[in-house]
């Protein structure tokens, strides 16, 4: 599905700035493979996820999709395979456009269909799949997205990002800006659409409970390194507490011990 | 104003509406200040002269679009490729089309379009002397309004819009900014010119400068529209930059007819723009303070 060969990216080179901030790193993922992402603060998560999504292009090695070469593809050539959300819910959306805009926009894009706006069978379906998110997003399809709360621009970037379901979906930290009622159900959103659609998808998080609990998969990071990757059984009888005494430095920063 | 002034006024008010139309796509749709304008309008204006000239007033509507829209590409180009900031692309390409403009016109100054064939000497055996200008400026600014309207719902409008409302989404999805940016400023660059062209053939006359000033004629144009509707769809946003501009034509019509000097107009234009534009903000500022006020007498009370 995804195979990264012997990926390494450094910033500022030849530089007293220079810093390596990814591998050599190599990854394969299967297909329908959920995985969770942890690491304390730079250990090259999120420069991960850009290197898999193309914010910039990598230094070294090869990055495969579906058995198709994308080391050199740009950012929006990628996206249309690759669905991504960020942390910050603004990030996601378009403020001035409506639901139903942004919706189109994400549906026509992704099928690169043609035609005047929408019929009214994708409208009904549309707004089925915001009646899912248990929001109430379905009533106000007319309104800007500006006017919606972060909790409700997440979920509807989540829906945006599957609504035609990507090979490939990243989710960086999605549901760090919420509040931790909201955060709480927009994961569960992610989690049974994930299974629904049975996507593959890799979800960095800082909460070492759920990223042990949720998925099949974990991996953590430092240093730009894959240092732990565990599943099956082996993930199963993992414990927050055994990764904490095991990976102390790794992981030592405030926010996971409060988590 | 007899009936007369007023047509004349609704007629360059609709052929000015398709520069505010173009603005409201850069402008407000894109959020990039594009100073092409003012070399896209003469552009235009320039083309269609010289085709007319030529004796092909028709082609000249036709030509005059698609050189605008050249020039629009050569400014997103200039901002998406080559990394210039968006004002100062504008710029360069507004200089360099001084010259190129000079070179369309046959290195004369100005160009006179008298006893020759225009669209409206065509009209006229059409629609009759009195209507011969109306119709078909307002048929082409209906078409423009019309195609605008369409061409956001597409993919690719929804596309340009959400360039401009949002770049980091954008950046993050499959759209190329890059080319919704050159989408976006050829189209609003072409009505431009369109406009330019119409009006050479409307006045049978155009200069190199006819152009100067052109961003901040529409953007008064489209601002006297927005504050007849704060809040609303497209198509109302659309229809009502084209309504401003006729009655931007109005106030000017006005203006002279009360014997104000026609040197000043772009000094009245200029003020509408930064009044209009800085009004939000002041009016939030003296609220706030009068709300201080109130919020001190009141402590002042309770103390």
């Amino acid at each position: 599905m995804l195979v990264l060969n012997e990926v390494s990216k450094t910033f500022y080179p030849d530089t007293v700035n220079e810093k390596r901030a990814l591998g050599p790193l190599s990854l394969e993922l299967k297909e329908g493979e959920f995985v969770t992402v942890i690491g304390g603060n730079g250990a090259g998560k999120s420069t991960l996820f850009n290197a898999i999504g193309g914010s910039f292009l990598v230094d070294e090695g090869q990055i495969l999709l579906d058995g198709k070469d994308i080391t050199y593809l740009p950012a929006y050539r990628r996206s249309r395979e690759i669905g991504r959300i960020l942390q910050d819910p603004m990030m996601g959306t378009a403020p001035h456009m409506t639901i139903s805009e942004n919706l189109t926009l994400a549906y026509m894009q992704c099928k690169r269909s043609h035609g005047f706006g929408i019929g009214k069978k994708e409208r009904e379906e549309f707004r089925e799949k915001l009646a899912t998110l248990g929001l109430g997003l379905e009533d106000r399809m007319e309104s800007p997205v500006g006017l919606l709360s972060g909790g409700q621009r997440q979920a509807l970037t989540l829906l945006m990002a599957v609504l035609v379901p990507p090979k490939l979906l990243l989710l960086d930290e999605h549901t760090a800006a919420l509040d931790p009622a909201t955060a709480e159900k927009v994961l569960a959103l992610t989690c049974e659409t994930v299974r629904e659609q049975k996507l593959t998808c890799m979800m960095i998080t800082h909460h070492i409970e759920s990223a042990l609990r949720l998925g099949d998969r974990t991996l953590m990071l430092e240093d730009g390194h894959i240092v732990l990757d565990i599943a099956g059984e082996e993930r199963a009888a993992m414990t927050v507490e055994t990764l904490l005494v095991k990976f102390r430095k790794s992981l030592d920063n405030d926010r996971m011990l409060l988590s | 104003m007899s009936f007369l002034v007023l047509m004349g006024t609704v007629e360059q008010g609709l052929i000015y509406g398709l520069v505010a139309l173009a603005l409201l796509l850069s402008y407000r749709v894109l959020d990039i200040a594009d100073l092409t304008v003012d070399g896209s309008f003469t552009l235009g204006a320039a083309v269609s002269a010289v085709l007319t000239l030529a004796g092909h007033p028709l082609l000249a509507l036709v030509a005059a679009p698609l050189a605008g829209a050249a020039a629009g590409l050569i400014t997103a180009v200039l901002q998406t490729k080559c990394r210039v900031a968006p004002i100062l692309a504008g710029i360069i390409t507004m200089t360099a089309l001084y010259s190129i403009n000079l070179m369309v016109m046959g290195n004369k100054a100005n160009l006179t379009l008298l006893r020759k064939t225009t669209v409206f000497s065509l009209s006229e055996k059409v629609f009759g002397s009195q209507f011969a200008k109306l119709v078909p400026i307002a048929l082409i600014a209906a078409l423009c309004g019309i195609g605008v309207w369409l061409f956001l719902r597409t993919p690719l409008g929804l596309a340009v819009r959400a360039t401009g409302d949002n770049r980091a989404m954008v950046e993050a999805s499959s759209i190329n900014p890059a080319y919704t940016t050159a989408v976006g400023l050829a189209l609003a660059n072409a009505l431009v010119a369109l406009a330019g062209a119409q009006l050479a053939q409307y006045q049978q006359f155009m200069e190199i400068n006819t152009g100067t000033g052109m961003v901040v004629i529409g953007l008064a144009s489209l601002i006297i529209g927005e504050v007849l509707l704060r809040q609303g769809g497209m198509g109302k946003r659309i229809a009502l930059a084209l309504g401003g501009a006729v009655i931007y034509r109005l106030i000017v019509a006005v203006a002279l007819s009360a014997s104000v000097s026609p040197s000043n107009l772009k000094l009245v234009s200029a003020l509408i723009v930064a009044v209009a534009i800085s009004a939000p903000t002041v009016r939030a500022s003296f609220a706030l303070s009068a709300k201080k006020r109130k919020a001190g007498a009141l402590h002042a009370r309770t103390k």
